[in-house]
């Protein structure tokens, strides 16, 4: 099959909203398992790396690939839009704001693209809603609608929305920066959880202790580009450049 | 005032009442049909379609019902559409209020959260499967009082349509006001009748938006 430690390739990644040049040829592989670390100041280009993988947002240059498999191929329209909805399905991705279907309660939020796209039956869809809501212990609450949950828990059942699709890959975008600091351990716990699974994942965050406890690199990601990148204790202990460190000292001056 | 005159005619007008119901029922179903169709033009990705919706819009919002009745009416044979009284109203009517509710349900659906279609395309949804099991059930519990609001004037419009001769309650009471001399009572009865069905019309709005709440 394809080569495991090629898992996710980014190449040469460049994206330009009209003439801001957003992303600057970033190259990037993630092998299967790994867990990288996407941390930087605000509006270097995180989220939108992040969101060119399942092509939320397209490249205006560059490639991505996931497991041999080209995600923004060029395609006539029709057929991309089979091809990318197929590839989306492969890719899960946490908002920072949870996006969670408001008029869907937690099973169904967690069902219905399962039902839709994979043509469960109720039967089979019951029990993925209660082994995915298991799992991010929102089992209790499943048939609480978002509005009668905490942010963490939001969070959580937005988790296991995304994990009832199998994904080969999860994105998770400041997953925990819009939550109260009491609510922010219960969700970096499922994650956490996630990582001892092997789950592949893609984690752009504020929170330099989760990444130096969970990730296996760390990118620092700075105007469109990665400054720099490595294992966390590199990273967080013995950065290279100068503005990783200005970046860190603010960062961790400002957690302690 | 002549209360005995009322209660004399009143049953004919309770009878005009009703050509009033059926012409707003018939009036509301094609105006959210329109609408609808008006505002998946608006929402299209075809520019042509955008701006077949838009100059709908606002043509139809720019002129006035009655002008718009008028030519379809009493112009419409010229072109060769013949219409009795009854059917030009309802599609007068109805293209007019169709044009008011294109925008009532494109400001709904506009107004669902950016982030509602994101989850839905990330979890491999197509853009019609993320609109019709994401967006539009949202946008369509935002709609109902908008749509309500819409619903009142359509009703209210409908007494235009005695301008072209349609017996409904308006044109009633100014035809009983030719026999009796007596345009107060005649307005007043009419009046009260459209305060009733505007009423209970506001009654069954308010109580499907309760309904459709989540929780
Ligand atoms: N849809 C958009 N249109 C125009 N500019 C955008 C858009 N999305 C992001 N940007 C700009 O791109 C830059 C990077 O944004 P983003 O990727 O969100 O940064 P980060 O997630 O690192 O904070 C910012 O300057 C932001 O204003
Ligand atoms: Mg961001």
């Amino acid at each position: 099959m394809t080569d495991p430690n090629h898992f996710v390739q980014i190449r040469h990644a460049q994206k330009s909203f009209g003439s801001l040049e957003v992303l600057k040829d970033i190259s990037l592989n993630v092998a299967r398992g790994q867990i990288v670390a996407i941390i930087g100041p605000s509006g270097s280009g995180k989220s939108t790396l992040l969101r060119a993988i399942n092509d939320l947002d397209a490249l205006t240059g560059g490639e991505v690939w996931l497991d041999g498999v080209q995600v923004n191929k060029s395609l006539p329209h029709r057929q991309y839009e089979k091809h990318i909805n197929e590839m989306r399905q492969q890719i899960g991705m946490v908002f920072q704001h949870f996006n969670l279907f408001p008029h869907m309660t937690a099973r169904d939020n967690v069902t219905m693209a399962p039902k839709l796209l994979k043509g469960l039956t109720n039967e089979e869809a019951d029990a993925l809603a209660k082994e995915q809501l298991e799992k991010v212990g929102m089992l209790d609450r499943i048939d609480y609608y978002p509005s009668q949950l905490s942010g963490g828990q939001k969070q959580r059942v937005a988790i296991a929305r995304a994990l009832a699709m199998k994904p080969k890959l999860m994105l998770f975008d400041e997953a925990t920066s819009a939550l109260d600091p009491e609510l922010v351990d219960e969700v970096n716990l499922v994650m956490k959880k996630l990582a001892e699974e092997h789950m592949t994942m893609i984690i752009v965050t504020h929170e330099m202790d989760f990444a130096a406890a969970v990730c296996d690199r760390v990118l620092f990601m700075d105007r469109g580009v990665v400054v720099e990148e490595g294992p966390p204790e590199v990273i967080f202990r013995n950065p290279e450049k100068d503005r990783t460190k200005e970046f860190l000292r603010k960062h961790l001056a400002g957690a302690k | 005032m002549d209360f005995d005159l009322m209660l004399r005619v009143y049953p004919f007008f309770i009878e005009a009442a009703g050509t009033t119901i059926l012409l707003s029922v018939l009036t509301a179903i094609l105006g959210l049909t329109c609408g609808a169709l008006g505002a998946a033009a608006r929402l299209s990705r075809l520019v042509v379609f955008r701006f077949l919706g838009a100059a709908y819009v606002s043509v139809f919002r720019g002129t006035p019902a009655l002008i718009q009745l008028f030519i379809l009416y009493f112009g419409g044979p010229q072109i060769g559409i013949q219409l009795d009284a009854f059917e030009a109203g309802v599609i007068g009517l109805g293209i007019n209020a169709g044009a008011y509710m294109t925008e009532t349900i494109r400001g709904a659906i506009i107004s669902i959260d950016k982030g509602q279609r994101e989850a839905a395309r990330t979890l491999g949804l197509s853009q019609f499967q993320g609109f019709y099991k994401v967006i539009l059930p949202q946008a369509a519990r935002l709609m109902v009082r908008p749509l309500g609001v819409n619903l009142n004037m359509l009703i209210k419009a409908t007494a235009l349509v005695a301008a072209i001769s349609v017996i409904e309650l308006t044109y009633t009471a100014q035809r009983y006001i030719g026999s009796t001399y007596k345009p107060f009572e005649m307005f007043l009865l009419a009046g009260i009748l459209y305060m009733i069905i505007i009423y209970a019309t506001g009654r069954g709005v308010a109580w499907l938006d309760r309904k459709v709440q989540i929780n």
